[in-house]
């Protein structure tokens, strides 16, 4: 186990470009053992670019990214995610060509400790039923959403990347994701979520960080979460 | 002797198991086609090529090692797979991002580039290979004549081609290639290597169009333009296809050399026209190919 006072996670002075622009201007957070911790910001403000570089997939990154202690910063994707990070993309990635089982069981487990796909079935049990079904993408969106997730959970990584896993979603889905994120929490994960829908992330965070063009603005607790809502909505403008 | 549609059954059969022996080829070749279309991107115009690679590294290892024919199909794969290796790691690995034209002239050059090298040392009349002497001699099954080497090449381009399949559509392997070639970024993401993946794609490809070489030495003669005379043919086989559909490049291939033989005894003339026929006629009809998924 993990000290919990050195942090899981690691982004100091990160950076990043998309082709010719550039996109994050220096970012600096931490992520603790354990926790839910959330990126808040409008559109564009860099949350799934900051995602993306954690992960290893933006073209081109400096700075430093450290997880467990050692620096990824120039490692490719897949020996970052040998290392333990696990990544849900905005728009899902469930692949058409594959059906839900091989879906489920695409990523190769990186490390003992990941759910057992009877302990999967019971965070979302439409997923079982869903097994014999021909292909991912036939899916509903909520269900794939759950596949995603699903699908990430049982490589034994312990850091989580969830970007927007709401976003489109019914109310009733929303629900079950938050149920979700609340038990992986119990059950140890470290997730590090990416959210536009402000009222979800408080249900599940610890903390906050708030981005705007590319950096870290403010940061809080979701204790302090009331003393912070005036600025929150002056930040995302809702 | 009996007549069907007043054709002698000798005449029939044999070209209908003409047909089979070229669809063998078509189909080994252009499943190969189809495997690194899928993962890479890239039409391997050096296939012909490397179908050619095949059938010599057969005809050396038997010259300069005396190992047989059984030898050769498993060395002649892995040596011109080998060779495919270091041209996906030298050339092709640079040319992903861009337009297909490029990986088409780099591997279309290639394929002259290593023809020619071939007809400067071999001329282009053709070395013999001789038939493995377990195959030597046929069966009579009464309505015709069928030698052992010719069922031999059906029988196992046929296990050779299902077991492809297999591994493509069924393994958990497979499951890897096909994710992959739908998004390569995030099954990276996922921890695995996908540049080495996209390389051994590569490397079997062009191994099966070496193997496909190896069976045909002692059928057709071994020589530098062997390739060149079918990849034509082979294209136009996964044009029909539909470019990326394994079990499409399987049966098209199959199914064209066997149309091909029945038009040489019912309409002779139009055997060597027939497929481009029916490639315009499914491109007209069906752009993405009979078993291509329309994108």
């Amino acid at each position: 186990m993990l000290d919990p006072r050195t942090p899981l996670l690691s982004v100091a002075d990160l950076e990043a470009w998309y082709g010719e622009s550039h996109i994050l201007h220096g970012v600096t957070f931490d992520v603790f053992p354990g926790e839910v911790v959330t990126l808040l910001g409008r559109n564009g403000a860099g949350k799934t670019t900051t995602l993306k570089s954690v992960m290893g997939i933006v073209g081109r990154r400096n700075g430093s990214i450290r997880f467990e202690g050692a620096e990824t910063i120039n490692l490719p994707s897949n020996a970052i995610a040998r290392a333990g990070v696990a990544f849900c993309p905005e728009e899902r990635g469930i692949f058409a060509s594959l059906n839900v089982e091989e879906n489920l069981l695409l990523p190769p487990q990186v490390k003992p400790g990941g759910l057992k796909l009877e302990q999967i079935f019971e965070l979302f049990p439409n997923l079982r039923e869903r097994l014999g079904s021909s292909q991912g993408t036939k899916l509903s969106g909520g269900e794939q959403q759950m596949l995603a997730i699903g699908r990430i959970l049982r490589t034994g990584a312990r850091l989580l990347l969830l970007d927007e896993p709401t976003e489109g979603l019914a109310p009733v889905i929303i629900q079950q994701i938050g149920k979700t994120i609340r038990a992986l929490k119990e059950k140890g994960f470290t997730i590090l979520l990416v959210e536009q829908n402000f009222r979800f992330a408080s249900t599940v965070a610890d903390r906050y960080y708030v981005m705007e063009h590319g950096r870290v603005v403010h940061r809080f607790a979701n204790s302090e979460l009331d003393a912070n809502l005036e600025k929150l909505h002056e930040y995302l403008g809702v | 002797m009996f007549e069907i549609f007043g054709i002698p059954s000798q005449a029939l059969f044999g070209q209908l198991l003409i047909g089979l022996i070229n669809g063998s080829f078509y189909a080994l070749l252009s499943l190969g086609l189809a495997v690194i279309f899928g993962m890479l991107n890239i039409i391997n115009f050096t296939h012909g090529a490397q179908y050619m690679l095949g059938a010599f590294c057969a005809y050396f290892v038997l010259t300069y090692a005396g190992l047989n024919y059984w030898f050769a199909l498993v060395i002649a794969p892995i040596v011109v797979g080998a060779t495919g290796v270091v041209i996906e790691r030298v050339f092709l690995q640079w040319l992903y991002k861009l337009d297909h034209l490029y990986g088409l002239l780099l591997t279309f050059g290639l394929a002259l580039v290593i023809e020619g090298v071939f007809r400067n040392y071999f001329g282009s009349s053709g070395l013999p290979y001789r038939v493995p002497d377990a195959l030597q001699g046929g069966q009579n099954l009464g309505f015709m004549f069928l030698p052992n080497y010719r069922a031999w090449v059906v029988a196992f381009s046929l296990v050779v081609c299902l077991a492809t399949w297999y591994l493509i559509e069924r393994t958990r392997l497979g499951a890897y290639l096909r994710a992959a070639t739908e998004n390569p970024t995030l099954v990276r993401a996922f921890g695995i290597n996908v540049p080495r993946m996209i390389t051994l794609t590569y490397g079997f490809g062009v191994g099966l169009a070496a193997l496909a070489g190896v069976m045909a030495a002692p059928i057709y003669n071994v020589s530098p333009q062997m390739g060149a005379d079918l990849i034509i043919i082979v294209f136009a086989v996964v044009v029909i296809g539909g470019m990326g559909s394994i079990m499409g490049a399987i049966v098209t291939g199959f199914g064209l050399g066997v149309i091909e033989g029945l038009t040489k005894v019912f309409f002779p003339e139009a055997s060597n026209t027939v497929i481009f026929v029916i490639m315009a006629i499914v491109l007209l009809i069906r752009p993405a190919g009979l078993f291509g998924r329309g994108t």
